[in-house]
Parts: C-alpha cells; structure tokens; sequence
C-alpha cells in the first residue's frame, strides 16, 4: 500500500481515451504517476521490488472526474462530510470530485475554497476540487469574487441548482468570468415556467397530480445561456441537459462556434418520468425525470459527441428528507458508487462504445478542467480504476458508502464491479 | 318510516371484503368491487332515511379522521359514517406551519399508528400523501382527499347519485367541466366512470386542462356548449378564486360568462340531463343558481346525502378486510 513500492498492472484490457486504445496491456505504476504503459502484449521482466496485481482481464481505465458533486460540508456534515464522499468516490472508481459550492456558509469567498482545499489535502480517497460560486450566497445578484476565487484553487463557478435569473447579471458574469479564461456552470431553465414544479409536464405528472413544467423550460433557459455565451465570448458548461429540444439548441449553437460544453446526470441517462410512479421520492430528481423520448435523445446526443460529459449529480440527502409527499421531498440522489456501473448498462446495451463512454467520464472532464489525468500515459497522474465489466451487481442503498443512502439506483441490477480504485498511485478501494 | 329499515343481517349479507387494505385511488376497485360498494351503498341510503340510524357494524373499531386541511362536509360525513356504523370516531385537525408539514405527516402517523385505530381517514395537500401514510402504519387509509390527485369516496358518491337517478351508467355521458387542472374530483370520476362504462367528457379552457387529459379516457372539450350537448351529467367542478391570479383566467366574470353553467347553456344538453357539483359551490362563478337549485335537474343535495352512505359502505368493506386479514 506504501506509495514507495511500484505497482505493475498485468493481464488488464486497457481502455485509454487519449490513445483510442483498447485491448490487453499493463501498466506500471510509480510515484503517484504511471511509469509504464505496455499496449498489447506483457512486460519483459519486471524487477522484484515491483509489487504486481493480476487484473484477469478486468478493465483498467483512468479514474473518474466527477464534476458535480455535493457534499454536506461546511455545514451539514450528517449528509456527507469531504471525507465521506471521498471515500463513496474510491468505492466507485472515482479518483477526482468537484464539490459543488450550494454549502452553509456557501462556497462564494476564496477562504471558504481554502478551507476546503486544506481540508482535501489530509483525504486520500479522492482528489477533491471545488467550483465557486457565481454569485454572493448564491443569490443571483452581486458577483462572487470570481479571480480571487480562482486564485484560492477553484475550478469553476456556478450557481449550481439556482438559475442566475437577470439576464443582464449572468452577461456580465460569462463576460467578466472569460477574462479569467474560467467557465461558468449554468443550469438551463426558465424560472418561471419551472417555478413549484417537481415533475415533466404530461400525461403521468397530471395523472399523479403533480405541479409540473414542460421540458420547454430547460430550452427557454438553454437558449438565453447560449445567446449570452455566444455575446460575451464567455466559457459555458451547460450543466446538465436532459431533453430533445435543448439538445437541438446546443447542436445549433455549437454549429456557430459558441463555447459550450454539456454535461448530462447518469440520473437521466438511465430512468423516463415513470420511474416517479407511486411518488417515489428517492426518484426525485432536478432537473425532473423527461419522457422516454427525451432520454433516448440524449443518448443519441453522447453518442454523437454533442453531449460531451457525464456527472453523477451526486446529492445526498437523509432519509427525513426523501420520506415526505412527493412535493416535499427534498431533490437529488447519491450517485457516486452508482455511476460507472449505471453508465456501463449502454456499453452492455450496445448503445455506445466502450472507450467513448469511458471518455465521458475521464478524459473529456479532464480536458474542461484542463487536469492530466483522465488518460493512461507515461507522466499522467496514477489515478485508474479496475472494473470487471460483467460482473452482476444489485445496488443496495444501505450498503453504499456515503453517509446519506438516497439511492435512485437502490434495488437496480446491474453489470460492472469496480475491484479496485487508484488515487495518486494508492490502492484507496478494493473490492471484498 | 313507511318501509321497514333493512335488517343487520341483509347489511351484513351485502357487505363484501374490500379488495385491498387501503382506499387510495379510485382505481383499486373493478367494475364488480365497484358496482357491490354500490349496492351496499344503496342498503345505507335506505337505512339513513329511517329514525334508527344506527348499526353495530363497526362495534369496537375506531376511525380517526386525520385532516391536514380544512374540509367541514368530508370531515362531517365521514365522521357520521363512522358513528352510525357504531364506531369510535375521532377528529384530528392537524394545522400545520408550512415549513414542518412533512414532518407532521409522519410523526403523526407513527404516534396516531401506536394508538391502534382500525380505519385512517387522511386529508392532505399534497399529491402522494395518503399513500405515502399507507406505508407507514398499520390500519386501513382512506384517501380522504391529496393534492391534486384523487379523492375517491367522492367518485363513489358521485357514482352512486347518478346511478340512483338513471340506473346504471354504463353508457351513461357524463361531462366533468371547470378547472379539472387543479381537481383531485375530476381525476377520481374519470377514474371510476371509466370502469363503469360511462363516456367521460373534460371542458374547461386550456388553461385549467391538464396536459395529457385526451388520454386519460375522457375526451377533452374548451367549449362548454359544445362539451355538454347531448350529456346525461354535467358535473361542475368548483373554482378557486386565488386562480386569478397567475393568469389561468381574467375575471370570475368571464369565466362564467364563457364556462359557467346557466340555463341557456344546459339547452344543449340531453333532456334528461342532471346537475352535479362536489362543492362548495360558487354560485355565479361557475354555476347560476338557478341551475343549482332546480330540484327537477339539480343532484346537488343528493351527492350530500349519498356521501354518507357511500363513505359508509366504504368503511364496512374495509373492516369486513381487516377481519378476514385478522
């Protein structure tokens, strides 16, 4: 386990976005950074001091990057303290997070981002990174102190679930933001047509009787952002994109140059509106759950690249949160050990390449973070996770890792079981 | 007090296990389930009308009415429900601060559990709620009325007026009109009027439509005349007057000009049209009083008196339930 000894990973099926390689190989792992990458066939002789993992076979990609992940701390450390989620990132071979700024205090000064990062630095489970906010306490009003912010080690700024309503705030924040060369996260929605709602208007929200919004929200919103972003020059990661008609608006908007990049949640990636039937809370999610249509449209969309990043939109949320009447219930799910299993089921669906969803969730927000990890090369960071692609698993939310157990995926089946999970060249999970 | 009261034995004759422990929605019950509450039902309207009210159907059980909001002829109908079954009835008006309501919803529901009540009867704002209850104790729930779902005793009610006043309704047109958007009544009727075979009809203007209503059964209408001609029923739903705000409709005024019932717009329906409305009704918003108040068209009174014998025959087949679970 000491960081001194090396580690080869031998027998593996190498899967590195960066190189487009897929298939047998090893790698050798050294101080925190890969020394050695071998595509194809074996390593000659490996010295004796070299400690060596058998992988059979088991898929050796590089660590996730979860870019949207909110932890209860500062604040309310009985959801989920930095720690804690650090360590449901090992458990699901996640190596780097983004915690999200929405915490009590808020994440809108640089010494809040410090004291996170300080925090970050006694956690070996995870890197973990911060966003800051876009705005004071969030507010949608006065400009955060985005530069210092920077400066203190943020990595981007957003609002997170709260749309920046004044049109003329967010132009001069993706205005102000891009002279700093940093994005701006921003929730597409209309905050009035979406405002009391907890449900996709259609025929099973008005059938359960639930305040709910046409997905045309989440286009309106969709359509300003761009056109800000496209004024402004300014940097836009569009966060978290769930239907048809916004993708079309960021296939156009993409087709004329703006600088957006879009993340999808595997939360609408794997369950339609139906999976709220019988006003399941832990199934409560925002942006609301779409039609099946909608979902199917955004598979297509990052499957053509349109869509570039997956999140896990991890949310946790204690049970005296979840178990209210559905308006009530408070929104999210923990989705950290959930991600790369639930995203494996469109590899196994046939739906996308292997090494194309993995690049989803490696090396594309790798490249938005402007990180070097997210790839399997010599001099990048050791951060893999080894997974055996066909092994059955039953998600149990009791026995999850992170402190709060709101599972959307509890009682799922499905196939991918991270053995073991590598953060700077420590062994920080393996499987039982 | 010319017919005879019908004897406990004829009650308990007609008096059938409830399909299910809990009364959710108006779809737990199939056309036969459906059409045997009805008849137990109509034993409860014949035994109403006499001096002695009284059965000891319910001897030993208690029901608590558990309100989260205000409802003084639900509450008042089950209650006397329970009382002339021969059960303990109990009231509960739960007001609740905004900010904790959740919490009281279950907290009550766990203390209320541990008090043993056979029959729960839950009123509450949001959609979800009396199911959500359901889960955590271990009576019988009526759904007493949530959110903007349903509220299926008074489908049974309805059903029940409308049968006593045509027969059956199989075949039956029946148009659900007003803002059925906000209406937990509306979706319990299209429910239960689907499985007894009526042709289930929803006007109102866009904007108090649901998404979606054209496939729920029902044919959906913005036009009243257009809506009602040729109907058996025209059921009028209530409007809530803070809908003018948010711009659903401009004025009181102009919804009843465009969507009230009045004589001249009933011309077009069947001859043998009736009335209905679940109330409280607002006369001159979305009902001329005039309409409301003829006995010859108007069921209005009689929802109110079916509602007690249809929330009898409820509360009847569940405990008969609750003794076979036993």
């Amino acid at each position: 386990m000491s960081r001194g000894r090396p580690i080869a990973f031998i027998n593996a099926r190498l899967v590195d976005p960066e190189s487009r390689f897929d298939g047998e190989g090893a790698v050798v792992v050294s101080d925190g950074v890969i020394a050695d990458v071998s595509r194809g066939k074996a390593f000659e002789a490996l010295s004796d001091d070299i400690r060596v993992i058998d992988c059979n076979g088991g898929m050796l990609a590089p660590g996730l990057i979860d870019l949207r992940v909110k932890t209860g701390e500062p604040g309310a450390e009985t959801k989920e303290t930095l720690r804690s989620a650090a360590q449901a990132a090992a458990a699901g071979g996640v190596t780097s997070i983004v915690v999200q700024p929405d915490t009590d205090p808020c994440v809108d000064d640089p010494s809040v981002v410090d004291f996170i990062l300080r925090r970050a630095q006694d956690i070996e489970s995870a890197h973990i990174l911060a966003a800051g906010a876009a705005t004071k306490g969030l507010g949608g009003e006065q400009m955060a102190e985005v530069g210092l912010m920077l400066e203190a080690g943020a990595r981007y700024i957003t609002d997170v679930d709260r749309p920046i309503v004044d049109s003329k705030i967010m132009r001069r924040i993706l205005s102000y933001a891009a002279a700093f060369g940093v994005a701006l996260a921003h929730r597409p929605q209309d905050p009035w047509l979406s405002k009391g709602a907890t449900a996709t208007e259609g025929e099973f929200a008005s059938r359960m009787g639930l305040p709910s919004a046409p997905a045309a929200s989440e286009r309106i919103g969709l359509e300003r952002d761009l056109a800000l972003a496209e004024l402004t020059g300014g940097r836009l990661l569009v966060d978290q994109i769930t239907c048809a008609a916004a993708l079309e608006a960021l296939d156009r908007a993409k087709g004329r140059g703006v600088n957006a990049v879009a993340t999808a949640s595997i939360n609408h990636l794997s369950f339609n509106e139906l999976d709220i039937g019988d006003y399941r809370t832990f199934a409560k999610v925002d942006p609301p759950l779409r039609a099946e249509d909608d979902r199917q449209a955004l598979i297509e969309a990052l499957a053509s690249g349109l869509v570039d990043i997956v999140v896990s939109a991890h949310a946790p949320a204690p049970a005296e949160d979840k178990r209210l009447p559905f308006d009530e219930a408070t929104p999210g799910g923990v989705g950290l050990e959930t991600l790369l299993p639930a995203l494996l089921a469109l590899h196994h669906d046939g739906r996308l390449p292997l090494i194309d969803l993995i690049r989803t969730v490696t090396l594309a927000p790798a490249q938005f973070l402007g990180l070097p990890s997210g790839r399997i090369a010599s001099g990048a960071p050791a951060d893999l996770v080894l997974c055996d692609l066909a092994a059955p698993v039953l998600i149990d939310a009791d026995r999850l890792v992170s402190k709060s157990k709101n599972s959307p995926f509890d009682g799922r089946r499905l196939q991918g079981q991270v053995l073991m999970t590598v953060t700077g060249g420590k062994i920080v999970h393996r499987a039982e | 007090m010319t017919t005879l009261a019908p004897g406990i034995d004829e009650v308990r004759a007609r008096t059938f296990p409830f399909p299910r422990r809990h009364f959710l929605s108006a779809l737990d019950l199939n056309v036969v389930e459906a059409n045997a509450l009805l008849d137990l039902a109509d034993t409860f309207v014949d035994l109403n009308r006499q001096t002695t009210k009284k059965l000891d159907l319910l001897k030993g059980r208690t029901l608590v009415n558990m309100f989260f909001e205000n409802s003084t002829r639900t509450q008042a109908s089950f209650e006397l429900a329970g009382k002339r079954l021969g059960a303990d009835t109990m009231n509960m008006s739960v007001k609740t601060s905004s900010v904790a309501k959740g919490e009281t919803l279950i907290d009550t529901a766990v203390t209320l559990n541990a008090m043993r009540p056979d029959l729960l009867v839950v009123r509450h704002a949001s959609s979800g709620a009396a199911a959500l209850l359901s889960q955590k104790v271990g009576c019988s729930v009526i759904n007493a009325g949530d959110g903007q779902h349903e509220h299926p005793t008074q489908a049974l009610l309805d059903a029940l007026s409308m049968r006593r006043a045509f027969g059956s309704l199989a075949g039956l047109t029946v148009a659900i009109c007003g803002d059925v958007m906000h209406s937990r009544v509306a979706r319990s009727n299209v429910n239960l009027l689907n499985v007894l075979g009526a042709e289930v009809r929803l006007v109102g203007p866009p904007t108090l439509m649901p998404s979606g209503a054209d496939r729920w059964g029902a044919k959906v209408f913005h036009d009243l005349k257009r809506g009602i001609a040729g109907a058996d029923v025209v059921m009028m739903l209530r409007l809530q007057l803070e809908r003018m705000q948010g711009a659903l409709v401009p004025s009181t005024r102009e919804y009843f000009r465009y969507w009230g019932l009045d004589r001249e717009k009933l011309e077009s329906a069947s001859d043998r049209v009736r009335v209905m409305h679940p109330g409280p009704m607002n006369r001159g918003v979305e009902i001329d009083s005039d309409v409301a108040d003829d006995p010859a068209i108007s069921l209005i009174q009689d929802q109110v008196e079916m509602g007690v014998a249809a929330r009898m025959a409820v509360l009847a087949a569940l405990s008969a339930r609750l003794d076979n679970d036993r």
